[in-house]
């Protein structure tokens, strides 16, 4: 916290020297140790000790990795299963970055909408959020260029599609695409880049935690009540050892969940088809990215009509873009001055809802666009022939015995035939417009309006306050997501 | 300290004591000690490279008074084939005059027949001063002894590979190796 | 309690995510009635059916499937089907060396005269590739290349299972029937409902009375659990085509086509477990280490959980939050 004095005591004659040189040990004792931290803060306030565990996790596993990995189009596939069978202990290494990555994006999502139900991202914390989407882009980054080292069919097409996003802008696209891939198509170039990037990105995300946990350090924690810190005594207890001993628990409870999936079942997160050697010609049956990305490929392909001059293609990506680039301007669009949704009752409602749409969202993006959700009537059978005056005729059947009936009724030279004719349907691409345009409304309209209009419940006085007396049952009604 | 501290520090304090405390502490050591072994470990030497750690030589291919030198794993070894003169040679000395003694006998491998191959002599290809490859027959300096010679540091080697003269402290050594038949070895790291 | 919701939320994003890899136009996969031994948490592979397996690979199928990930040194080592605890470097391990001798393969390292021989292959050795390259292997087999098999449990949905219902699931004789076209053309013929796999019509479609005809392409094969679309080759309601596709393989398995080394009976399903028991096994040979480790570091997790979990009461005691 910025008001807060430093408490830390050098102990031993090298320490006190030390700390005049380079007070080092008094920054993480400030920030670690003594750091006055909210004492109301939930079990979804430990996210962000778990995301520095998954960052730890994903370098030194990445780092190791990389000693055995090479990037080229002839050998990455091969040297990724030589990390399975001949390194010591490399199938466990490579299933944990592999999972990691996964669990990574699901301790991200958790924290961010974390900070979005309790208002993290308001007053003093605008910056601390903004870091946060800077990380987010960067994971998102870091992802995609990890998951085409494997070279399978998968990371070959996925990374083609992508790159393809960047080729839709108008007049710098394709030259853009280019010089991304080093040619006119993924190949060893591309691939070796890539793996660079994959190596650079993490230490980058690291240099933005750092900035992160300074602009954390700065207001001090938010919580659940959303109500500032106004008596640290009363409201606040030292980071150590109450919240390490809290975080740490969460961190060893989201790890034997981790556990279970690298150890049973490590590769239910991915795709078999990237246990396929690349082939540049022949495209996988169905191309999609890996789960955590599925909302905003989603969002990608709800776009399907141009607006104007500007076509579907280019229209979808820009729509992916803005999914994420909205995400930054939370913190000017939201204007209630309630920070938690605890106080804000219809607010509330609202973000269940862009939950929901997230997941949904997910859903579709997981999905063939064109299967039907909800289907409108049955499939009809159409016999199509040319009559005797030579027009082309259609009758339609929903039986199949009644319409070859029909055709062999028909003289033979009428060159009848069958074909589906196909009911209409509420489809996933439907429904994925319809979230779409919630995902967007979410921010655009409902946060900025109902700040304006909403009445909120009131707020606790204080911290301290909020946690006397009776807020066990009060609290369990007012904030599930506890 | 702030006051929040100064209201628990004495609980704090005496809780550090706590059986409950220490054994959290000592589980997460053991915990972080057993993550250090696979980050370890997997540096050792993977199967396939131990895989590639044997080689079988066809010894009638090396000719008289010439050698064939072949890398196991990246290292060198020299199959030497040693005319009679050589062989005289490296039975001669006297052992006891050595910097290290041996006699030429003790660095061969017997045949399946329980015989000693003397015409043929496998040894490291690495000197061992520096690790340099010393030079044989094929390079035209056999050195002062008719063995090798080095020619970072300037080591002589005999014709056992035995070291002779020069700053290398010990004879080039014996690898693991034996006869499969009589005209095939099997040389292991 | 909130961690519980968590577990809920790491489980609903992985259904989420095994809902997106559930394509795939083929009938559900299912194993042997009894299961596949390595299949539980705990599960291990029996070792004398992967050793069957790969009677059956070099046998059957690798003459026209590589598995180029694998070596002969492969089978000798821990967790292997040819492991001899005498013999910890599978190198020396005899049985190895014999296995691998048993195939030619062309040496990487030219002779003297700076040429390529051929000679038995060492355990160092990759497993012998059926074909010199891709071109080679889509001549021989009419343009379709024989997929690698180092993998294919992992490169399959449904894994061992899926390649145990493929084995097992060409239609049988009873379902194959053999006409010739008014133009002339020789047409195998293939009754779906005569197919003894269950399933294979999408929900919905029996009531539709819409049992027609399969007609195979040639050098095509059908099988009811081959991803694909039957759509094109199919005379009957083309709103309900049956489920699975063709592909380039004819039915390999025959009753007795290979002659067990143990004695074990040489049914087409027995054949069919082994193989695709010994190919779970190629696929992931340190899968039974993942699971014992994986034992040992979730009760250690449980355990230190356990530990944080009354060290955080202890310390929150006092603490009204």
């Amino acid at each position: 916290m910025s008001g807060h004095e430093s408490t830390y005591k050098p102990a031993s004659g090298f320490t006190r020297w030390l700390d005049d040189r380079l007070p080092i040990v008094r920054l993480a004792h400030d920030s670690f140790v003594d750091f006055p931290t909210p004492k109301n803060l939930n079990y979804w306030y430990t996210f962000g000790g778990i995301l520095a565990v998954c960052l730890a996790i994903q370098i030194i596993t990445g780092v190791v990795l990389a000693m055995h990995y090479t990037p080229t189009v002839d050998e990455g596939f091969a040297s990724v299963e030589r990390i399975m069978r001949d390194v010591p202990y490399g199938w466990l290494l490579r299933y944990v970055h592999a999972n990691g990555a996964s669990f990574f994006f699901l301790a991200v999502y958790i924290h961010m909408f974390r900070g979005l139900y309790y208002g993290s991202y308001k007053a003093p914390r605008e910056v601390l959020w903004l870091l946060g989407c800077i990380i987010f882009f960067l994971m998102i980054a870091t992802a995609f260029l990890g998951y085409m080292l494997p070279w399978g069919q998968m990371s070959y097409h996925g990374a083609n599609v992508i790159t393809g996003l960047i080729g839709a802008l108008p007049i710098i696209g394709e030259p853009i695409q280019t010089w991304l891939m080093g040619g006119p198509s993924i190949g060893n170039a591309t691939l070796q880049r890539f793996f660079s990037l994959h190596y650079l990105l993490p230490f980058m995300i690291a240099g933005v935690v750092i900035l992160h946990i300074w602009a954390l350090h700065v207001p001090g924690n938010n919580n659940p009540t959303g109500v500032e810190v106004k008596e640290v005594k009363k409201d606040t207890v030292p980071f150590h050892p109450y919240y390490t001993v809290k975080d740490g628990f969460a961190i060893v409870v989201f790890l034997i969940v981790f556990a279970i999936f690298v150890f049973y079942m490590p590769t239910v997160l991915g795709h078999a088809d990237n246990y396929i050697e690349a082939n540049p010609l022949v495209t996988p049956a169905h191309i999609v990215p890996e789960w955590y990305l599925l909302p905003f490929y989603a969002i990608l392909r709800a776009i399907t009509f141009d607006i104007g001059p500007i076509d579907a293609k280019l229209l979808g990506v820009i729509a992916m873009f803005a999914s994420i680039a909205v995400l930054f301007m939370v913190p000017w669009l939201d204007t209630s001055k309630v920070k938690s949704m605890r106080y804000r009752p219809v607010a509330k409602q609202f973000f269940f809802g862009f939950v929901a749409c997230s997941l949904l969202l997910g859903w579709c993006g997981a999905v063939n666009p064109d299967d039907p959700v909800i289907p409108l009537g049955e499939d009809k059978l159409l016999v199509s022939y040319t009559d005797a005056n030579g027009f082309v005729a259609t009758a339609e059947f929903d039986a199949y015995e009644e319409a070859v009936a029909e055709v062999e009724s028909l003289p033979a030279d009428s060159g009848a035939s069958i074909s589906v004719q196909k009911a209409p349907a509420f489809r996933f691409v439907h429904l994925a417009q319809i979230l779409t345009v919630y995902y967007f409304a979410y921010f655009l309209v409902i946060l900025p309006l109902l700040g304006l209009r909403e009445k909120p419940k009131n707020e606790p006085e204080s911290i301290h306050k909020s946690v006397l007396g009776g807020h066990k049952s009060s609290d369990a009604a007012l904030a599930p997501a506890e | 300290m702030t006051d929040a501290t100064i209201e628990h520090g004495e609980s704090v304090d005496e809780e550090r004591r706590d059986f409950i405390h220490i054994a959290t502490v000592a589980a997460a050591g053991v915990g972080a000690a057993a993550v250090a072994i696979p980050v370890v470990a997997q540096m050792l030497p993977a199967a396939d490279t131990k895989a590639a750690s044997s080689l079988e030589v066809d010894i009638s291919k090396v000719p008289v008074g010439g050698e064939i030198r072949v890398l196991i794993g990246g290292k060198p070894f020299f199959v030497r084939h040693r005319t009679a003169a050589e062989i005289a040679a490296a039975e001669a000395v006297d052992v006891g005059t050595l910097p290290e003694p041996e006699t030429d006998e003790e660095r061969l491998r017997p045949t399946p027949s329980g015989e000693f191959n003397k015409a043929i002599l496998v040894t490291s290809g690495a000197c061992t001063h520096l690790g340099c490859v010393p030079v044989g027959p094929g390079g035209g300096n056999l050195g002062d002894y008719g063995g090798w010679y080095c020619p970072c540091h300037g080591s002589h080697y005999d014709t056992s590979g035995r070291i002779r003269k020069g700053p290398a402290p010990s004879n080039l050594p014996i690898p693991d190796y034996r006869y499969v038949s009589e005209s095939v070895i099997s040389i292991s790291l | 309690m909130s961690i519980l919701r968590i577990i809920a939320a790491g489980a609903t994003a992985a259904a989420l995510a095994g809902s997106a890899f559930a394509a795939g136009g083929g009938a559900h996969p299912h194993g042997p009635a009894e299961g596949f031994p390595f299949e539980s948490p705990l599960g291990k592979f029996e070792k004398d059916s992967v050793q069957r397996g790969y009677q059956v690979y070099k046998e059957v199928c690798a003459s026209c499937h590589g598995m180029k990930l694998l070596s002969y040194r492969n089978l000798g080592e821990k967790g292997g089907p040819f492991y001899d605890p005498e013999y910890p470097n599978a190198n020396d391990n005899p049985l190895v060396k014999a296995l691998a001798a048993e195939n030619e393969i062309l040496d990487p390292v030219p002779n003297e005269f700076g040429e390529y021989d051929f000679r038995p292959a060492r355990p160092s050795d990759p497993f012998r590739s059926p074909y010199a390259n891709d071109a080679m292997a889509a001549t021989a087999n009419g343009g379709a290349i024989p997929p690698d098999l180092s993998v294919i449990t992992k490169a399959r949905h449904g894994g061992a299972n899926y390649l145990y219902s493929l084995m097992t699931g060409y239609p049988s004789q009873e379902a194959i029937s053999y006409e010739t076209s008014p133009e002339g053309e020789f047409l195998t013929v293939i009754d779906p409902s005569l197919v003894r796999s269950s399933g294979i019509y999408a929900e919905g479609a029996g009531g539709h009375g819409d049992v027609g005809r399969l007609i195979q392409p040639l050098g095509q094969y059908y099988n009811p659990y081959m991803p694909g679309d039957t759509t094109a080759q199919y005379e009957g309601d083309p709103r309900h085509p049956p489920k699975g596709g063709f592909l380039a393989m004819p039915p390999q398995l025959t009753d007795g086509r290979v002659t067990y080394l143990d004695g074990t009976e040489a049914t087409v399903s027995q054949m069919a477990y082994d193989v695709a028991q010994f190919l779970a096994w190629a696929g992931e040979p340190k899968q039974q280490n993942r699971k014992s480790l994986g034992l040992a570091t979730i009760a250690y997790l449980v355990f230190f959980a356990l530990l944080l979990w009354f060290s955080y009461k202890r310390i929150w005691r006092k603490v009204e939050h």
